[in-house]
């Protein structure tokens, strides 16, 4: 076999990021407990076909009353298990679409005027402090109260308040992305604009994305929740926010009831934010440790 | 007569804050090797960009460049965009940057075939392969799924310039090619791009500040001072009966040229001052650093006068010749 010279500089991202992260425990740790729930939630149809706000049995059984319920019932005889399961549907629904979307947009602003610089960078940043000064929850509360309380326009709200985030992330990257050799390199084979950014900067972008993304998709969760405690989410669905918002006057009788969702919400929120940690330490070549 | 491939003429280049090319011009005809010789700051690497028409934004550059008898500088840069990277292509100085390092070679390569040839993916990967083996990459079918990181200095630099000779350029603009290698490896890529050359039938730009490679490689050289050409000549004539006194001076400087001379009999030979001590100053730029300096020399820089045999130098005693085989 030919030697190959390992020298010092950016290894390509795909397989050693992922040997990394496989040797991380809280990384392990993170995307199996999320797995479990993305099961659960993807299952929930099969597993409860009955509408979870339908009243199934005696209200107030605590857990492990009734074998049928066991996390018991609420105040109106609603299932807390099929609850549980039919609102972790929500919460991941709205976290990954509401990230996808708000990425994707921070993606193309942020790489617009990194890329180009100049006006168009000036104008474009205007924008993105313009929404980060207005503080984000005040502003989807805003939205939300705007428009009908829906999923989509949940999911688009936080989207909307997201986005800035990404994109001052993406138009720094890009702004030093572009000076790189190969850059200049690209240009000196007659590559145009669109080209040189999908392929030449982009994936070389894309580690701290990734990172930011799988935070983001833990605090679109959180978002959610707390839109849905403020009865602002949709009311024909079960969601962990909702869930507790109902609860919250009988928290001194049941206090189950807000802790069950709660503790959801905690550990759904914990295990994406290890395997964002992992992921930055797996995918930073110059976190020590990897190779 | 034809007009040559490409004629640079009166090429100068601005910044806001200066001029670091002024006036410059030169000539390549088909399939010849020129060399474009200069210290850092002589401004060699910007007419090379001017060429390609990668100036930075803040630039502006003015004169002409006439490739094929068209002026690039007055093409639209969509036009611009086509020649590029298939008509004149460039190979840069750090091999350890100028690849994408979260791509394999072999689509490196073949995407510039698909860009300017409309190839397939398969067909680019194929071709790709072949242009490994002409640059002699050994393994090349094992080499085209390698990501950058995994191959030598030398390794690179082959396959960077297998990306630029990718689509048949007529001219192919090489800065400081060789100055990231090892010397060993220098000789290997120059004799490439000799060899490249000929097989292509390309005119060859080699920008370099060693004028150890000048002798061996190039049909012509131009020595760039400031911004100016100060001399043109055959590497024979310019390595034997060096003119202008910057000319003299590089080459009393160089350790390997030197007839008779190395370290042991004394010091190297310096040229006092730097290149910047000149600047904003009306007259020659060499003016601080010359041993020779007359009066016109710090009202104006000097014309280019002809010696004959294609030969040029920007400097006074160039008519004087006593002074010029006093030395």
């Amino acid at each position: 076999m030919a030697a190959t010279v390992e020298t010092s500089g950016i290894a390509p991202v795909g397989r050693r990021a992922l040997r990394a992260f496989l040797r991380n425990p809280t990384a392990i740790v993170g995307s199996l407990f999320l797995a479990f729930v993305a099961m659960l939630s993807l299952m929930a149809p099969w597993l409860y076909p009955e509408d979870p706000l339908s009243m199934v049995a005696r209200p107030f059984l605590w857990p492990g009353q009734n074998p049928a319920f066991p996390l018991g019932t609420d105040s109106l005889g609603r299932d807390v298990t099929a609850g549980l399961v039919w609102g972790g549907r929500i919460s991941l629904a709205v976290g990954l679409a509401a990230t996808c979307l708000g990425v994707s947009f921070g993606i193309v602003v942020g790489s617009t005027a990194g890329y180009f610089g100049g006006r168009i960078d000036n104008l474009l940043v205007r924008l993105i402090e313009i929404f980060q000064t207005l503080p984000s929850f005040l502003l989807l509360v805003v939205l939300v109260a705007i428009a009908q309380p829906t999923i989509e326009t949940v999911t688009f709200a936080i989207a909307i308040v997201t986005w800035p985030t990404v994109a001052r992330l993406v138009r720094a990257e890009f702004r030093t992305l572009r000076e790189r050799d190969f850059v200049t390199a690209a240009r000196a084979l007659g590559f145009g604009h669109i080209r040189i950014v999908m392929l030449e900067i982009l994936p070389n972008a894309l580690p701290p994305i990734i990172v930011t993304a799988s935070v983001l998709v833990a605090t679109a969760i959180l978002m959610e929740s707390a839109l849905s405690f403020l009865g602002l989410s949709d009311p024909n669905l079960v969601s962990w926010g909702s869930m507790i918002g109902s609860s919250r006057e009988l928290l001194r009788s049941a206090w189950y009831l807000s802790a069950i969702p709660g503790i959801a919400i905690v550990c759904t929120v914990l295990s994406i934010n290890l395997i964002g940690d992992a992921l930055n330490d797996a995918l930073n070549p110059r976190s020590p440790g990897i190779e | 007569m034809a007009s040559p491939l490409l004629d640079v003429r009166g090429l100068s280049v601005r910044f806001p804050t200066g001029s670091p090319v002024i006036d410059f011009g030169f000539h390549i005809e088909q399939g010849e090797t020129v060399a474009v010789v200069g210290e850092s700051g002589s401004g060699k690497s910007l007419t090379a960009l001017a060429i390609m028409g990668l100036l930075p934004r803040r630039a502006a550059a003015t004169g002409t460049i006439a490739f094929r008898g068209v002026d690039l500088l007055a093409l639209p840069e969509k036009e611009r965009r086509a020649i590029r990277g298939r008509q004149v292509a460039m190979v840069f100085q750090e091999p350890m940057t100028s690849l994408n390092p979260v791509m394999t070679v072999g689509r490196q390569i073949g995407e510039v075939l698909r860009r300017h040839e409309g190839l397939s993916s398969a067909a680019a990967r194929a071709r790709a392969i072949e242009l490994l083996d002409l640059v002699r990459v050994a393994d090349p079918h094992l080499r085209v799924d390698d990501y950058p990181h995994r191959l030598s200095g030398g390794m690179r630099q082959r396959v960077v310039i297998a990306i630029a000779v990718a689509c048949r350029p007529s001219l192919l603009v090489a800065d400081e090619p060789t100055t990231a290698l090892d010397v060993t490896i220098q000789a290997q890529i120059l004799d490439l791009l000799d060899r490249l050359r000929r097989d292509l039938a390309m005119a060859l730009i080699l920008i370099t500040h060693d004028l150890g490679i000048v002798g061996q490689w190039a049909d012509r050289v131009v020595v760039m001072y400031a911004g100016r050409k100060a001399e043109e000549a055959s590497p024979h004539e310019l390595l034997a009966h060096p003119v202008h006194p910057y000319t003299r001076g590089l080459l009393a400087a160089s350790p390997r040229l030197s007839a008779g001379a190395n370290y042991r009999q004394g010091p190297l030979e310096e040229i006092p001052g730097t290149i910047a001590s000149a600047a904003g100053e009306p007259g020659c730029p060499f003016v601080p650093r010359c041993d020779l300096v007359q009066p016109s020399c710090r009202v104006a820089p000097p014309p280019l006068v002809e010696l004959g045999g294609g030969r040029l130098v920007a400097c006074p005693i160039a008519a004087v010749p006593e002074a010029v085989h006093a030395s």
